[in-house]
Order: C-alpha cells, then structure tokens, then sequence
C-alpha cells in the first residue's frame, strides 16, 4: 500500500504536490520578475482609474475591481460593498470587474492574494479593500476641492454626489475622476475606516450584483467558452490512484467522426480530442486503454477502515495536540464512564459544473481560461506545464459552477488541459472531465474515526474527556511543508486551544486531544468546512451522549461548560432562543442542539426532527446562528447558512467508497445531494458581536450534522456514530 | 442532415441521430446556458421543454426531438420577463447559477401544470440538484410567481450583541 505516514514514503504524488504549492500566491510574490514593479509604473491606467480598486466613468458608472473568486458565496457583492462603503458613491451605479493574476504580476501585486478559500474571502481582505475605497474618496473630494476652488474641509459626499454647501455648487464623481487618478495617493496609514456599526451599504441585504445573467444562461461559465478552431478534448485517468496508463490503442478510434487524436496525459491519463465534446467522450468511451493499476488496486473501505480503526489505539504514529490534568487516569478511575467510536467518510465535491479549463499554447504565449478559486495558482500550473515563465501566461477566471474547496490548491484542471494543449500548438483546447471523471478524481473530504471517552464525576459533570482522531491528513497529501515534527494540527481543527480561528470551547478539567496521522492512497484536500465539519460531529454528539448519561439537559449541559468562551455561549443562547428550545413541539418531533467554531466564526443550531418506525427521519426546521463578528451582507449571510444545511446534508447522506483501488460512486445515482424535498425549513440568526471578522461560506456547516443526528438520538433513543444514515438503517425523507 | 425548431426559430444540424440534444443544443447551436451536469438524467442541469414537457436533455436524442418544439432558458422570455424569472431575482436566488437554467425549466413548467402549486406537488416536481443549496430560496420564489407571496424566502434573525 503506497501510504505516507510521517511523510517517510514520499510518492509521485508529491511532485504534483510540490507544483501545487508552488502555485500559491506567496510562492508567486517571492517569484515575482525584477522588472514587474516598472512594469506596473508604466501600465496607463483606464481612464478615470482612481486607483486598483476603483474606475469612475464619465457617466459615474462605478467599477469595483474585485481580485478574489466567485463560485456562489457571494463575496463579490461583499467586497463591493465594503468598497461603495468607504468611496460613498451610488451603490446602484455599481458594477464589478475581475482582474486577472497577470494584470495583478504586473502591478506587483497590488491586488494582493487571488486565493478564495477557508472562507477568507471578505475577513482576509476587508481592510484593504476598505482603505482601497476610502483612498479613492480622498482623492476625488481633492480633486473637487480644487475644481470648485475651495477647502477640502469644505466638502461633503453622498452617493457620488460632492456638495460645497456654502455656495450649494456639486459635482459627481464622474466629472472629477480623471482629475483624481493624476492626484498622489493619501498615506494609507492616515486613512480612518468607517465605524461598521455606522456603515449604510455594508452591513445592508443587498441585492447581489451577479444575478440578472444567472436567470436567462447567459452568465458565461469557464465550460461554455466559444472559440474560433476550439477542440474539445475528454479525459480517462487510471480508475485506481496511483496507477499508470500502460497501453492505448489510438488507431481503434481514429476513424470515428471528429477525432483528432488520443494522447496521453502525463503518467496516469489519456485524453481523446475531436471536434467537440461529444465527438471526444464517445471515443474515448470506445478507446481500448491498459491500466497498470499497481498495488493500490488491493486496497478497499475494509482495508482503509482497519487502518484507521488501528490509529484509534496505537501507541505509534501519533502525538498529543492538547493535554490538560490527566484524563487517561481520570477515566480509568472514573464510576461513570462513556466510551464511543465515530466515523466518517470520504465524501466528494461534486460541483455541477464539471472540472474543465480551455488552454491555447504558442511559441511565446500560454493561456487558460478556467474556473478556479485561485486564478494565480492556475498560471502558476499553465507556466509549470507550458515552460513559458510567468510574464508570458495568462489566466481567464469565469464564474465558478461551484467550488467548495475543490478549485483551489490541485489545479489539476489546468494542468491535464495545458498537457493536452501543448500537443495541439496554437489551438485552443477545451477539456471538459465526464460526471464520472469527476466524482472518480477528486481531492476527496479526508477520511477519519474518531474514540471518545469521557468521564462524569457524582454531579454528572464531564470532568475527563479523550479525543483521538484517527484518520487522512490533508497536509501530507497537499502541503507537507505545513507538518512541523510529524505533528499536523490541521486535522484536529475546531479543537484548537487557542482563540481567533477554531477553538474548542468546553472548559473540561482533564482533556486530552490526540491526533493519529492515517493516511491512504486516495487523494484528499479541502471540502467546505473541513476539517471542522467531522470533527464537530464527534464532539457534539460525544457530548450529547454525556448530557444523556448525566441526565442533563443538553443546552444546559454545553452552556455549564461555555462558561469561559462567552462568544461560544453567545451563539449557544441564541440559537436555543430562535429555536424555541425547551418548549412544546408536536408529537413524535424531537430537537437536538450542537455548537462549534471554524473559519472565524462561532455557530451553534438547534434541529427540529422526526423518525417514523422505518427509520425514515424527517428534517422539519433548523435554526442555525452564527456570530462572524461583522456581518456584510446578512441576506448573502442566510443564502450561505441555507446552503450549508444542504451541503452538510452529504453526511447524512453519502459516502465515498474504495473497492479495488478505485472510487464506486462514479455518478448521481449512487452519490446522491440532498434534494429540495429533504430540505428543512431554515432560519438564520446573526449575532454580530463587530469586534473581529469571521468567515460565513464554511463555519455554519460544522453545526448542521450534529444538531440533526443529536435530534435523531433524541428521537431513537440511540446515538448515530457511523455516516452516513444508511448504516444505522434511517434514510433521509 | 437534422431540423429542430429550438425557440421558434428552424436550426439545421449535420450531427449523428443519437446525439444527446444537450450537446446538439450546445455545440451546433451554440446555446450553453443549458448545462452539462451528469450525463444520465439525475440531476436536471439539462432541462428543456420539449412540447411543453421538463425534459433532461443530456439523455435525449437528437433524432427524438426533431418536429417537436423545443424550447430553451435562452427562448423563455425575450427580456426575463417570464414570472419564474422575475421572481428568481426578486429573491435572489442563484448562488453559483450553474444549475439554475434547469431549476427554472422545471419551474416554469411546473406553474404551466399546476397554476399554484402546494409545496407537495413542489417536492415531487423540483428534483434538480443544486450543490449550493437554494433550495429554500427556490421554493418561494415558485410560491411567488404564483402569486402566492410566503415571504422573502430566507428568514433572518438579527440578534443583539453577544456577550
């Protein structure tokens, strides 16, 4: 079994790694050309650019200019908002622009990080982005005051509108935008941001500003990219990860209509590219390949769940994250003790829009248009791929059909299509990988199990608990650089001990938090929540059964605990509150409660469940709220909470199963996302606390599992340790 | 040689009679926003009409459609203007949009069969997949466009300071 336990084993795959990471942003900075600095100086900028993030037109349309991605989260809007904030023009005079990680080389990073993930999409740029429009208001009032030959002091601005009061003169900020843009920037030091709790187009429901195109198909995504002479190609990669493509009979395929060819893809793939898709698809369906499939191609569930079922008890390879007082004695002395095993599964992106990207490869130029959630790590891969440097790539994001985490770091995408592309010179080569492709090849939700022990003194107080994680990291697969001696804290996210980003917030006298590093041949990375959305589900419903055993009440027993972490309870408090905990419900309906924190934010939510007699488990409404600190937009805030319980509804629902090497849950009909019908009523409450800035795209998913299996334990009587339903016999109705 | 009427207007493709109409639809005629999303009708990106009738177009030949009248997210309304359509934005439904073309086929065919529909005859008849989750969304949205307001969809709590 090719494995890399403590990263001894160092695969193939770590190449692929390597490329990955040097794709990220900081790697590009370091990289960045001696000349890209005069390069930027010498880039005129478009007319009535008052700065990077802001162009004012004649007409006073305003243009944001937005650097992170777009998948559905909303960010755009968000980030423009923050922006109209500062530069108080008129928010519906607003329009968006992206700009592209070459434009962003150019001027020397000016723009910053392009990566879009971890939910860092508006608290990872909210500052600058801020400065960015309050500079640009500074400069405008400037160039107005000297127009109207007054004092700056003088002036006042509302909705792009510049006032002299004293002489009742205006001018809009279309008049003075050229003026501005020759002005000198302010000191950004000297630029003081709005008081958010004062803010009038921030903090507002607005309306996105992308939607118009999403209801009429002409929102153009990365896979309905048209060209002159496009190719389309179709992709195979070996079934079995890790294994290598040993023959293909090309010449079976030729005759077929439209094929222009079979290639191979590196190693591991061959690629059919004809006419069109459908054309390529149907080829390569009828494309006689052999596979050495190599030794992973003995590897299944059972063998993979063994291994981790090991790492829940071994005394090697693995380290102690957190030790407070000694639980293990503690336990061991203990009169009332619980001991539980968890486990969840590989679970699978599966964006709608299907991975693909269109590169075009000439003697001095490499192009990618894609769809990626981080645009500099994708020229990144087309530079590694094509050999051109930097300065002579450059990367199209379109709107991404999803992402989820699947978009970011791999940029496998980008790299089979340059790999294709570059057999085909000066053609423009689409690659679009099948459904199948897709769910066969993905960087999966890592695997883990998880053991809970817990020991409750003669009160019924946890005094003692024990957490030992089990399971794939997601570092030694996508960036070993981040284990530091052998210890990989990653994948005990949201038990953190200290505060800003994911902390455990129970006070339990004895804790002891222990990692064991499992790891196995199938790939794994970032899955919205990560890794806080397993190990929510073990703790949240580990405590529930202590609240049980201790014949508590299963708010009262969290909120005894959160005592010490008030932003904790806070969120506790006010999800029990919305969700009418501790009153009536109708017959055979059940609540359960569950708390956590990831991505910055603290969430908490209350499920409203019932389970008929043949197991068929009813989500009736679910009360989520959150405290992300300051709250940008609340109504992109509740269309990411609502989406959250659908996305989170993949643990209740799926799995990712391994049988002879291979991933069997190749399409919808057997990997299966909640459907409207399954959806529970969803209310959304914001508890914004405006001292600190949380991510909202990921953190309320950690709750959404264990409120709902707690609900279920409520309602059964027995607890849920296995994901998904199926194996403790409830479906989702 | 094919002719499809797709929109109102007569399309002739020179393409094998087994071709899915999805990639008829989106490589001869070159109408992408239908979308591409699992190739064997679970998951309704693909959604057209075809005679009036929510069909998944990834898994319907081409040879099938022909004197039929086919219709398009690009043929529904000249301007946005169908009332799935204006209530989709009302209440901003789209995250990511990719799969929103089919949601609002099956929509649109959905009010023509039931004027206003119950939230049981919703459940039977929205079984398109949105990984982004809009489902909530979606379902006032439909309310809406039948006339039969049940909110703005989301339900928001905002809450006092934390401690």
């Amino acid at each position: 079994m090719t494995t890399r336990d403590s990263l001894k084993n160092p695969s193939r795959r770590r190449f692929v790694v390597g490329t990955a990471a040097a794709g990220g942003g900081l790697a590009l900075g370091i990289g960045l050309p001696l000349d890209a600095a005069a390069q930027a100086d010498k880039l005129t900028g478009a007319p009535g650019e008052v700065n990077a993030w802001v162009v004012i037109k004649p007409d006073d349309t305003c243009v944001i200019r937005i650097a992170r991605a777009e998948m559905g989260q909303g960010t755009h809007t968000g980030l423009a908002q923050l922006v109209a904030e500062e530069l108080e023009c008129d928010w519906q005079k607003v329009t968006i622009e992206p700009i592209t990680p070459h434009a962003n080389l150019a001027r020397n990073r000016v723009w910053k990080d392009m990566s879009t993930g971890g939910s860092r999409g508006i608290r990872g740029s909210n500052d600058y982005v801020r400065q960015g429009g309050a500079a640009a208001r500074l400069m405008l009032l400037q160039a107005a005051a000297k127009r109207l030959d007054v004092g700056v002091g003088e002036l006042t601005v509302a909705n792009g509108v510049i006032t002299h009061a004293a002489s009742g003169r205006k001018v809009t900020y279309g008049e003075v935008a050229a003026d501005a843009a020759k002005l000198t920037p302010p000191d950004m030091k000297s630029i003081k941001l709005k008081d958010p709790r004062a803010w009038k187009v921030a903090g507002k429901p607005m309306k996105r500003l992308d939607t118009a195109p999403k209801v009429n198909g002409t929102h153009m995504f990365a896979i309905d990219l048209k060209m002159p002479g496009l190719l389309n190609a179709a992709i195979k990669d070996c079934p079995v990860f890790g294994g290598k493509v040993k023959s293909f009979d090309a010449a079976a395929i030729a005759n077929r209509p439209g094929v222009k060819g079979a290639v191979k893809v590196g190693d591991t793939a061959v690629a059919v590219v004809a006419d069109t898709w459908w054309h390529a698809k149907t080829a390569l369906d009828a494309l006689p390949i052999v596979w050495d499939e190599g030794e992973n191609a003995k590897q299944s569930s059972a063998t993979i769940a063994a291994r981790l079922k090991d790492g829940l008890t071994s005394n090697e390879n693995f380290f102690a994250y957190r030790a407070d007082g000694d639980a293990g004695k503690v336990i061991a002395g203990a009169k009332k003790k619980l001991d539980a095993v968890y486990s969840t599964p590989f679970l699978s992106h599966s964006c709608m829009e299907p991975m693909n990207c269109t590169v075009r490869i000439s003697a001095n130029k490499a192009e990618a248009w894609t769809a990626t959630q981080n645009a500099e790590a994708s020229m990144a891969a087309l530079a590694a791929v094509s050999g051109l440097p930097l300065e002579k790539c450059e990367t199209y994001n379109h709107g991404l059909g999803g992402g989820f985490g699947r978009r970011g770091g791999p940029q496998d995408f980008v790299r089979h299509a340059a790999m294709i592309a570059r057999q085909f010179p000066d053609t423009p080569v689409k690659l679009i990988w099948s459904r199948e492709e897709d769910q066969a090849h993905d960087f999966y939700r890592p695997i883990s199990q998880c053991r809970l022990q817990g020991a409750l003194d003669a009160s019924g107080n946890l005094e003692a608990l024990h957490i030992r994680v089990s399971g794939q990291s997601i570092n030694a697969w996508m960036a070993p650089h981040n284990i530091k001696d052998g210890k990989d804290s990653r994948q005990v996210q949201g038990y953190y001990t200290e505060a800003g980003d994911a902390q455990f917030g129970y006070t339990v006298p004895n804790l002891l938090i222990e990692y064991a590093m499992r790891n196995t041949h199938v790939p794994v990375g970032p899955w919205r929540g990560v890794n806080t959305n397993q190990n929510a589900v073990y703790l949240e419903c580990f405590i529930e059964e202590c609240a049980r055993a201790a014949g508590k009440d299963s708010f009262e027993f969290r909120r005894a605990m959160l005592k010490d972490h008030p932003k904790h309870l806070g969120v506790l408090e006010a999800a029990a509150k919305v969700g009418d905990w501790g009153k009536p419900l109708p017959r055979g309906r059940h609540r359960g409660i569950a708390q956590f924190m990831g991505y910055g934010s603290y969430t908490a939510a209350v499920a409203e469940v019932s389970v008929s007699p043949k197991g068929e488990v009813k989500v009736h409404r679910m009360v989520l709220a959150t405290n992300c600190g300051h709250a940008v937009n609340p109504a992109t805030i509740a269309a990411q909470v609502e989406g959250s319980v659908a996305y989170g509804f993949d643990h209740l629902l799926n799995e990712i199963t391994i049988d002879q090497g291979r991933v069997q849950e190749t399409n919808f009909h057997l990997y299966t996302p909640a459907r409207l019908y399954q959806l529970p009523k969803v209310e959304t409450v914001i508890v914004p606390t405006y001292d600190f800035w949380g991510g909202v795209g990921e953190p309320t998913i950690c709750v959404t599992a264990p409120s709902v299996l707690n609900a279920i334990f409520a309602a059964t009587g027995k607890p849920v340790r296995t994901l998904p339903l199926k194996h403790s016999g409830l479906t989702l109705v | 040689m094919l002719e499809l009427e797709i929109n109102g207007r007569t399309s002739r493709v020179d393409v094998e009679g087994d071709t899915p109409l999805l990639w008829v639809l989106r490589e001869q005629v070159g109408l992408t926003g239908t979308k591409y999303g699992c190739g064997i009708a679970q998951c309704g990106a693909c959604t057209v009409h075809v005679d009036g009738t929510p069909t998944r177009s990834c898994s319907f030949p081409v040879s099938a459609a022909v004197g039929k009248k086919i219709t398009t997210i690009e043929g529904l309304s000249p301007d946005s203007t169908n009332p799935i359509q204006q209530a989709w934005v009302q209440l901003d439904v789209p995250q990511c949009g990719y799969c929103q073309s089919g949601q609002i086929m099956a929509a649109t065919a959905l009010l023509k069969a039931h004027p206003r529909p119950t939230d049981a005859q919703i459940d039977e008849a929205m079984s398109n997949i949105c990984r982004c989750g809009t489902y909530q969304r979606i379902r006032a949205a439909i309310h809406l466009a039948a006339g039969d307001d049940q909110g703005p969809g989301s339900v928001i709590h905002m809450e006092g300071a934390a401690k």
